[in-house]
């Protein structure tokens, strides 16, 4: 049985952090450490795999078992180890260059598969460990370091594009709100198959206050979007409603609260968690924020070791002399 | 009247045809009949890139060459004493290969104006003279076909499909084989198709018969059992023999088998045997690119599986940064690279021995790792063994350099008992105080291999420099100074055996030194060498890294080392490099192996100048 006693300390590790002062990683890293006991998981059961990027030193700073891996490529490793080991609990940790520029390819065929590992997406909309320049979420426009005349680039959605690769899990929570993040971890752990988290997180060296309109605390009322299964989706001063087939903000004086969509994490048509994904554009004036899409489908690790298990069953296991001596063979004497 | 039986002590056939002929399929039957006859035999199948070139082009012809024996056999044969074409193309693409004399059988029925115009022939060969050094049957085969299935209620097309079987029926009632195997095999792969399969046994049988009443074919040929060591044996190829001793060595170590691959010609027949062998607990990953399918098998190794990828060069090319990442985490993991023509998408259904340096350099940094090649088709049992033995061993990423020629080739292999091989039982860490990730053992400078779900041992590892014992990340100069060598040190003491030197005479003064899949040529031609009196001495590398211990004495002792090798010298390079031998390069890339005589005629110039 699992031992419930662990505290934050226990998930603590040995190693300085040496994130930037005032990066988001920092409270992200503090609330998974604050949540970890409450997960109820011994810590060598617990494996945090990660890529590269100022996010991907995530897993040097929790005493569980961690790899720090190679660019774009833990979800690789993350899908080896979990499909072998389904006795471990399995975090992928990544940023948007990481997961979704050099990595991206992984990022899609691992949430099709619906491998069981929880992905954290920490999504700055810059470069910060090569220093400044442009990642794929980055608004058109911006002048980094190589877009000295702006960013040609038509940025990536990780919630749309995570949807369209036929995500089974997805949301959106950020950095600093320890209580949103919390409960969206409680979530895509409590998820069986793969679960992908996009955390907005300030880069304050590269590109600070980003999000500074769904932080600050006179903007993020209005900004963002609450989704919670079987409510209405509104924020502090709009509201969702039905557009034709899809949906629109309104404010929410302009219409009653019964015409306001309700919140449905489990429909199982993903066009509706993909309509709820395009509100967000570039501006973020309007922000959904919460679980997206929570839908029940096989996990690809239960598939393969079921496959195993059935065969196994029905025909015995394999023995290896019967094995070799298949098939035409012949004695000579 | 019976017609008479001559013995003979070996052949070489050779079926050609269109891709779509099912020339593979046959020669396959051919070789499974005649092993099991207990014949000695090596095989060498040549087919396109392309899954159906144009119909009855010489860049659509498939070809699958055979030597059987009654003695040992230790290639596929370097000319045909028997050519079977099944169209013009077939025809022009290969006799260059048969010596004057040979026999040839013609499909009469594919020599029309229009095919023998597609392949650029200006008349009719069988008609022209220009066959006449040749024994050429040419036999209707096509409407012999047609009409022995007339019976059935199957189109022309569908009944044409049958010329194969009845190719292969002419050529067993000829060699005497056994036609119960082939048989059984149409009945199996053809259960559910009932028309089909008496398509194919009539055609089968008709071919038999066509031989044996006919005054075209005069006399038949028997071949001898070869007096093989006693034991069980089997037909098997190279791709096949990985995978089974890459299941071997997952029972024999009690580690789950995890293959992480992405199909590839000429390696995704490992992927294929595998996948049917999950009772064994075995799992494979079809993964979405070759990085991930090696990163897969990465992570499967941190879990504690053995872990596997298999590729081409190409393959090689994508995973580099992953199998560094492989000897930074000092994690066991085996690359098996089934080399083919390159660079870039070369020649994917030819062979070349040309990854060699890519294996062992082709990655950034000091990035050492170990290399070992299977040297026959059956060879690739045990090698896949014995890269098991040394990856969990020492935790270090093993390249196996296969080949298409041995990975596609076949010959008969005694079936191991199985308490006979090696016990490749492994200890991960166990739960302790104050784990150290990275406290070597003396002996093998292994790390621990200290598995996920271990209580107390939770460490944190990763791509960049590890500080010596506690693995904990370093920048620290002189200790990245302490791990590059540290690596390199127990790459270079993995235990491996002596080399072997055959020089029974102990005259020889010139030694034949290869590695992989160059084994068969070069023991063929030390024993014609030898035949004729020649003073020649052989050596065969299993191991290129680390290289045998005994290895520098055995360049110094002999004043000519020809060093044969399908790329332009890599081997050469390394052993200039390493022991300052000017050895000879004996380099040819054509695709397909060294043929005997081409050995033998290198070999003499050295020797006679």
């Amino acid at each position: 049985m699992a031992d419930l006693t662990l505290t934050k300390k226990d998930f603590t590790s040995d190693q300085e952090v040496k994130w930037c002062p005032g990066c988001g990683d920092y409270s992200i890293l503090s609330t998974m450490q604050s949540y970890l006991p409450e997960l109820g998981i011994e810590r060598e059961n617990i494996v945090f795999i990660s890529g590269i990027g100022c996010s991907s030193r995530f897993p040097y700073y929790l005493d569980t078992f961690g790899m720090h891996s190679i660019h774009g490529r833990a979800p690789t490793i993350a899908t080896g180890l979990a499909i072998s080991r389904p006795d471990l609990t399995v975090f992928v940790i990544t940023g948007d260059g990481d997961s979704l520029s050099i990595g991206g390819n992984h990022l899609i065929h691992s949430l099709r598969r619906n491998i069981e590992i929880k992905i954290l997406l920490f999504n700055n909309r810059i470069y910060g460990l090569t220093k400044g320049q442009y990642s794929p979420t980055s608004e058109q426009g911006k002048v980094t370091k190589s877009t000295p005349l702006g960013s040609l680039d038509t940025p990536f959605n990780p919630i749309s594009l995570a949807l369209g690769a036929e995500a089974s899990f997805v949301a959106r929570t950020v950095d600093s709100d320890r209580k949103h993040l919390t409960e969206t971890l409680r979530a895509a752990t409590a998820h069986k198959g793969s679960a992908l988290i996009e955390i907005y997180q300030n880069c304050p060296i590269f590109n600070d206050g980003a999000f500074d309109i769904v932080k600050d605390s006179e903007t993020k009322g209005g900004a963002l979007l609450q989704l919670i299964h079987g409510q209405p989706i509104k924020s502090d001063t709009h509201g969702l409603v039905h557009a034709g087939a899809s949906l629109k903000v309104v404010e929410l004086n302009s219409v009653p609260e019964s015409d306001l969509v309700v919140h449905d994490a489990h429909n199982p048509d993903p066009a509706y968690a993909f309509a709820l994904s395009r509100l967000s554009a570039s501006e973020l004036d309007h922000v959904p924020i919460g679980v997206f899409r929570d839908v029940e489908r096989s996990g690809y690790g239960s598939l393969v070791n079921n496959q195993v298990a059935d065969i196994i069953a029905k025909q015995g296991a394999g023995d290896l002399h019967t094995l070799l001596t298949s098939g035409d063979t012949w004695k000579v004497d | 009247m019976a017609k008479p039986v001559v013995s003979l002590n070996q052949v070489t056939i050779r079926f050609a045809g269109d891709s779509g002929d099912g020339m593979q399929l046959t020669g396959d039957r051919f070789t499974m009949d005649t092993a099991s006859l207990g014949n000695d035999l090596s095989t060498l199948p040549n087919y396109p890139a392309e899954i159906r070139a144009p119909q009855g082009t010489l860049p659509g012809v498939s070809s699958f060459q055979l030597h059987f024996a009654d003695h040992h056999v230790q290639t596929p044969g370097d000319a045909p004493d028997i050519l079977v074409a099944m169209n013009p193309a077939a025809l022009k693409a290969n006799i260059k290969d048969l010596k004057r004399g040979a026999t040839i059988i013609v499909d009469k029925d594919e020599f029309t104006n229009r095919n023998l115009t597609k392949v650029g022939y200006p008349g009719n060969p069988l008609d022209d003279g220009s066959l006449d050094s040749y024994k050429v049957h040419a036999v209707p085969l096509t409407s012999l076909t047609v009409a022995a299935l007339s019976q059935l209620t199957l189109s022309r097309k569908e009944a044409e499909r049958s010329k194969n079987m009845f190719a292969l029926g002419l050529l067993t009632w000829m060699y005497h084989r056994p036609t119960e195997s082939t048989e059984n095999f149409l009945k199996t792969k053809f259960a559910k198709k009932p028309d089909i399969l008496e398509a194919n046994l009539l055609a089968y049988r008709t071919g038999w018969n066509y031989g044996e009443t006919t005054e075209d074919f005069s006399v038949s040929y028997e071949i001898a059992p070869a007096k093989m060591p006693a034991g069980q044996y089997r037909n098997i190829s190279g791709n096949t023999a990985m995978a089974y001793g890459l299941i071997a060595a997952s029972q024999r170590s009690g580690l789950q088998l995890f293959l992480g691959s992405y199909p590839i010609t000429p390696a995704s027949d490992i992927l294929h045997e595998l996948s049917k062998h999950k009772k064994f607990g075995v799992i494979t990953f079809q993964a979405e690119d070759e990085i991930a399918a090696i990163g897969s098998a990465l992570g499967a190794a941190y879990g504690g599986a053995l872990g596997i990828t298999t590729t081409s060069g190409p393959g090689v090319a994508l995973k580099s940064e992953m199998i560094g990442l492989g000897v930074m985490l000092e994690l066991p993991l085996i690359i098996i690279d089934v080399q083919r023509g390159g660079p870039s998408t070369g020649l994917p259904t030819k062979t070349e021995q040309a990854d060699l340096l890519q294996a062992m350099f082709g990655r950034n940094g000091e990035s050492p790792v170990a290399v070992i090649a299977p040297s026959s088709p059956s060879d690739c049992f045990a090698i896949a063994v014995e890269a098991a033995r040394i990856a969990t061993t020492y935790r270090v990423p093993v390249f196996i350099l296969s080949d298409g020629y041995v990975a596609n080739g076949s010959e008969p292999w005694k079936i191991p008992e199985v308490d006979s091989l090696p016990d490749l039982h492994v200890e991960f860490a166990k739960s302790q105080e104050d784990f150290k990730p990275y406290l070597r053992d003396t002996k093998t400078l292994a790390r621990p291999w200290a598995i996920p779900g271990t209580k107390g041992i939770e460490h944190r590892i990763g791509g960049l420099e590890k500080a010596d014992v506690t693995g904990d990340i370093s920048y620290d100069a002189a200790n990245h100074d302490l791990m590059v060598r540290a690596r390199a040190a127990k790459v270079a003491g993995i235990e491996v055996p002596n080399l072997v030197v055959d020089d029974p005479t102990g005259e020889a003064d010139v030694l034949l030194l290869g590695w992989g899949s160059t084994y068969g040529p070069i023991a063929s031609a030390v024993e014609l060498l030898r035949a004729n009196g020649e003073h020649i001495a052989q050596a065969h590398l299993r191991y290129i890294n680390p290289f045998p211990k005994n290895l520098g004495d055995v360049l110094k002792k002999y004043s000519k080392v020809i060093v044969p090798e399908m790329n332009l010298g890599q081997l050469s390079m390394l052993l200039r490099a390493q022991y300052l031998k000017d050895v000879i390069g004996y380099n040819m890339v054509r695709g397909l192996p060294f043929t005997t005589t081409e050995i033998v005629e290198a070999t003499m110039e050295v020797l006679h100048g």
